[in-house]
């Protein structure tokens, strides 16, 4: 007893080392999960409130490009709309047609963290669950997807990255439909992997890939990039794509978080179907 | 003990730098410099050896806090510190470090902070990109960030002494 007593005493700071490091360990493993970190994340309220002021100022530097990224996609709801409710740019609507129900609601959010240089990628959105947002919406841009709400706190969300390696994307090929599933490997910022199209589709440089329906988070058909790419790959029977992305995740400013009205009819469903 | 006040004011400006400024800077997609990790290497010499490691546990996770990868720095940063006191005494003087001084360029000298500093820097970028990877897949690639990373972290850190301290 007396020899463990001096051995600890002995070893102390190795063995407050090892606790330290054990703790870490454990921190990863429970926090960094998938959809596991609803806590102490970049949703809490004293980092997001930082992150907001520093975007305050940031925000002037990109702003010509913003005004310019605004008044296109203006254009485009103009030329889609039949009526003014473009004023609105806050609030979401739900309209009641008797031959049409509407599925998908939209609402605009603002990115007030992003980072692109890591393995891990998240964003962090101004927008929470005080607006209506909830975790595993789908984030897209009028250019393509950006990622998967993760957590919410009152009125900041944060976001899975699809620079995350984590996340996987149901994929299609717009011309055939063939899918596959798209991630990133990690390196470029630009580009994507996209998995499991077999070697018997023709895939040409140039073809689009768009999601695909197979997820309950993404509507289907939302651009995620063109292929720039095709890898050769020995002993297996499904190529392996480089997709560029659409989106350029060094460059985006205001996204859409999108809900499907009707998922968790879809879920259930689905989820009856197992048993 | 005015060393306290110093040193919590140092730990808050770190942070702030690397969550608000250093974070945002992605040369190439590889070269992410850390800065915040300067607050462990100026910590005085008479620090007792727990104290340290307690205080870089803090000093990581308040930086994962910002960056949604708890207990990633934190270990990094516990890493470091518990190398620190070995690597200050393979390199110490004859005799030894004098009473009430902190290592820094102005007390002992640029070559003698060079080296203090690049074997921590190196140590801590090691461990936190392969801790973030999480496997010894890829490794050049890992190795290629680690590398550049540590020459661009220990620049910064190198030029901020110069700036801060300069008499």
């Amino acid at each position: 007893m007396k020899n463990l007593i001096h051995l600890i005493v002995r070893f102390h700071f190795t063995i407050l080392f090892l606790v330290f490091e054990i703790i870490c360990l454990i921190l990863i493993v429970n926090y960094n999960n998938y959809q596991k970190a609803t806590f102490l994340n970049s949703n809490n309220t004293i980092s997001g409130n930082i992150y907001r002021k520093v975007s305050s100022v940031t925000d002037y530097l990109s702003l010509a490009k913003t005004n310019e990224e605004l008044s296109r996609e203006n254009a485009r709801l103009n030329n889609l709309m039949f009526d003014s409710f473009k004023e609105a740019s806050d609030s979401s609507y739900l309209f009641k047609d008797s031959v049409y129900q509407q599925q998908y609601i939209y609402r605009e959010a603002k990115i007030i963290n992003n980072t692109v240089n890591k393995h891990l990628n998240y964003i962090t959105l101004d927008k929470g669950s005080l607006h209506g947002i909830e975790p595993e919406m789908a984030v897209i841009t009028p250019n393509g997807v950006v990622g998967v709400v993760k957590g919410v706190s009152k009125n900041y969300s944060s976001v899975i990255s699809l620079l995350n390696s984590r996340l996987k994307v149901s994929a299609k090929l717009k011309k055939n439909t063939y899918y596959g599933s798209l991630s990133w490997d990690g390196k470029n910022y630009r580009r994507a992997k996209l998995f499991q199209i077999p070697f018997h589709v023709p895939v040409q440089i140039g073809d689009t890939v768009v999601t695909n329906s197979f997820s309950a988070i993404f509507p289907e058909g939302v651009m995620l990039g063109t292929v720039d790419e095709i890898l050769p790959t020995a002993g297996s029977n499904f190529q392996e794509i480089m997709v560029l992305l659409s989106n350029d995740f060094k460059s985006l400013s205001y996204v859409y978080v999108v809900g499907d009205l009707f998922k968790k009819e879809r879920l259930e469903l689905e989820k009856g179907g197992e048993k | 003990m005015n060393d306290i006040p110093k040193n919590l004011i140092r730990f808050v400006i770190l942070v702030f730098i690397q969550v608000a400024i250093l974070n945002n800077i992605q040369l190439n997609g590889v070269l992410n410099p850390y800065i915040y990790i300067l607050f462990i290497l100026l910590l005085p010499f008479e620090i007792p050896n727990w104290l340290l490691l307690l205080l870089s546990f803090f000093l990581g996770v308040s930086v994962d806090v910002f960056t949604n990868t708890i207990g990633i720095h934190a270990s990094a940063c516990v890493f470091m510190a518990y190398l620190r006191p070995y690597v200050l005494n393979y390199l110490s003087a004859r005799d030894g470090y004098e009473v009430g001084t902190s290592p820094g360029i102005a007390s002992y000298g640029f070559s003698w902070f060079l080296k203090y500093s690049l074997v921590l820097i190196f140590a801590h970028h090691s461990f936190l990109f392969l801790i973030e990877v999480f496997s010894f897949s890829n490794f050049g690639d890992t190795f290629t960030r680690i590398l550049l990373s540590t020459i661009f972290s220990l620049v910064l850190i190198i030029t901020s002494q110069f700036l801060m301290f300069k008499k």
